[in-house]
């Protein structure tokens, strides 16, 4: 197929109208608006539902109701509406089915603003909400790569029963690149017994987060630890880039990461060799990649659009193997990547 | 020697309800809310098409006493979870059930939009007056002057406010078709209680819109009465400020019964 020039927002949107979404619910906030807007139009059109929510509170809780019918659902929100999205996720975590949910972050905390950020990391890759569970997260840093994991974001949820998140942020979903999409599909339903459809010809189904009894309720924990360590097993996504024959290793996903790519050729020009770990799933972690990574190095540099959140994924990874230095920006203020090469002189420099 | 005859039976459980003894305290009118509702499923013969949402509150169990597909929403949010699924899944019956602390305090803003947007879904709303579950405590429709275990000197209104009338306030929005009002302290009240329950599931499967019944109820271990002193408290002070009725009967809804 073709490619086509599009929006960050728009193509999330496209790829999950062609990853078989047959449900949408969503309410605006800046930068993630389009989706919102392109699923409005589009939806409707294919026949498939679509719902302007009340509040983000509405939509992840309209996404849990579609979601227990067994149908292929996504929400889209930034920041402050992801906060409240919290409660919904966790519910959907503990009940086992599947939902996608998108992040377009923005610059925090409170209000904060609507330029691109990396802030929401802790409250995506940790949990977020209340509970022991462990979302799936996919880090893409290009508008195809947003495309591609959206699809598989679809994929793993069905897989898995449990919600996965885009980390994304403002520059993603607005900048425009040409994507390549798959082609369109009526949306398959694969069986899925456990759904709630009408209890015509089985027994009644029941989805319920409520477990008085705690062994119970344990055991309801250490089934969602079962699935999160064969999601730890099979699911780790990260790239290399330039690592081979680097001193100095940065790690960085999404946006940073595409500044990353850059400073690192400039630096080489200057004598610097440097190369990039970029997890593609932040959770789970490619801790064990990373460590084999940071052996060929001798320091380690992250770089983020925070105070230092994956920063500590990267200690936990590397421990004190290697000095790890950190570059960060904060409130939605982007680095350039001369300001990424002069972090990266710094960190070689420190004694 | 007389001839035997044959018997026949002229009350049993209905199918949708479950055979299992509930956790509800003695005298609680939710077991007959229960039963109605079951009643109200086996006679439309929709058991197999109905799905069910249970609140956060004293009838968060509500799925294992009636017998048809079910979720347990979050505390409120009942009626945005029933919107996701009956937009997949039109086909489906989707009824939430609901206290007044769930309905009327946390879940309000779910409860107000999924009925000015129309949703073809019913709401079962179970108004007594006080939080049950958490022991008692101020609902948004506890009565002014009413003891609560939050308001021990009793609902100050300069404080805490007037008590929300659900009814009224839902029947202003033009996506709902059916809102009405019952009761269950009589068997009298019970029956207007099936036949309201009853048409609006019906309203709801002809696609009319957002349908709500409210049953003013008891709680008997909170308020601190026995069943029937409350069931007394009930008509004397509940009956007064949540006046039974019909709030809306959209004209859709009028020629639907007058063809049934």
């Amino acid at each position: 197929m073709a490619k086509v020039l599009m929006k960050g927002n728009e193509a999330i949107a496209e790829a999950a109208i062609r990853a078989g979404c047959e449900a949408y619910f969503g309410y605006p906030i800046t930068p993630q608006s389009e989706v919102l807007e392109y699923m409005s139009a589009r939806m409707p059109e294919l026949g498939r539902a679509f719902v302007q929510a009340e509040s983000e509170l509405g939509a992840v809780n309209m996404v849990y109701g579609a979601a227990c019918t067994g149908a292929r659902v996504m929400t889209t929100t930034s920041s402050p509406g992801f906060s409240l999205m919290q409660e919904g996720l966790s519910y959907i975590a503990c009940s086992e089915v599947p939902a996608v949910a998108v992040n377009v972050m923005r610059g925090g905390p409170g209000l904060g603003n609507i330029q691109p950020s990396q802030a929401d990391y802790f409250q995506m890759t940790k949990g977020g909400g209340h509970g022991d569970y462990s979302p799936i997260v996919l880090a893409p840093s290009t508008v195809q790569e947003a495309v591609d994991l959206v699809i598989l974001a679809f994929d793993l949820a069905d897989k898995y029963r449990q919600p996965v998140y885009i980390i994304a942020d403002g520059m993603l979903g607005q900048m425009m690149e040409p994507v390549e999409l798959p082609e369109l599909k009526p949306p398959q339903r694969p069986e899925r017994p456990w759904a709630l459809t009408g209890a015509k010809g089985r027994p009644r189904n029941i989805i319920t987060s409520l477990q008085l009894d705690p062994p119970t309720l344990e055991k309801v924990n250490l089934r969602l630890q079962e699935t999160y360590k064969r999601i730890r097993e099979n699911e780790q996504r990260y790239e290399e880039y330039m690592t081979d024959d680097a001193d100095l290793l940065v790690v960085a996903y999404g946006t940073a990461a595409r500044i990353v790519k850059t400073a690192i050729v400039k630096a080489r020009r200057d004598g610097l060799t440097a190369g990039l770990f970029r997890p593609i799933t932040v959770n789970p972690y490619p801790y064990d990649a990373l460590r084999r990574a940071a052996e060929k190095a001798k320091r380690l540099l992250v770089v983020e659009l925070s105070a230092g959140q994956m920063l500590e994924d990267v200690r936990l990874a590397v421990m004190d193997k290697r000095p790890i230095h950190f570059f960060g920006k904060m409130g939605g203020v982007v680095p350039m990547p001369e300001d990424v090469v002069d972090a990266m002189k710094k960190a070689m420099a420190e004694a | 020697m007389s001839e035997a005859k044959e018997e026949k039976i002229v009350f049993q459980r209905p199918k949708a309800l479950c055979d299992v003894v509930t956790h509800y305290c003695p005298g609680c009118l939710h077991g007959v809310v229960h039963r109605v509702i079951a009643e109200v499923i086996d006679d439309l013969g929709i058991q197999e098409i109905t799905v069910g949402i249970a609140p956060v509150g004293c009838s968060v169990l509500a799925y294992n006493y009636i017998a048809t597909d079910f979720a347990e929403a979050a505390h409120g949010r009942a009626p945005a979870m029933a919107t996701g699924m009956k937009r997949v899944h039109p086909e489906l019956v989707v009824f939430t059930y609901q206290g007044d602390g769930d309905l009327a305090a946390i879940g309000t803003n779910e409860l107000i939009h999924a009925a000015t947007r129309g949703e073809n879904i019913t709401t079962i709303f179970i108004n007594n007056a006080i939080y049950g579950m958490t022991g008692g405590q101020m609902a948004p429709t506890t009565l002014p002057g009413q003891v609560t275990t939050s308001t021990p000197r009793g609902r100050d209104t300069k404080l805490a406010g007037f008590p929300v009338r659900v009814c009224e306030l839902v029947s202003t929005l033009e996506g709902s078709a059916y809102i009405v009002r019952r009761s269950a302290y009589n068997p009298s009240e019970i029956r207007k209680l099936k036949a309201a329950i009853k048409t609006a599931f019906q309203v709801q499967m002809a696609g009319l819109g957002y349908s709500l019944v409210e049953v003013v109820s008891n709680c008997p271990t909170n308020w601190g009465m026995t069943p029937l002193e409350s069931l007394k408290w009930l008509q004397e002070n509940m009956l007064a400020y949540y006046p039974l009725g019909d709030y809306k009967v959209k004209d859709s809804v009028k020629e639907l019964m007058a063809k049934k």
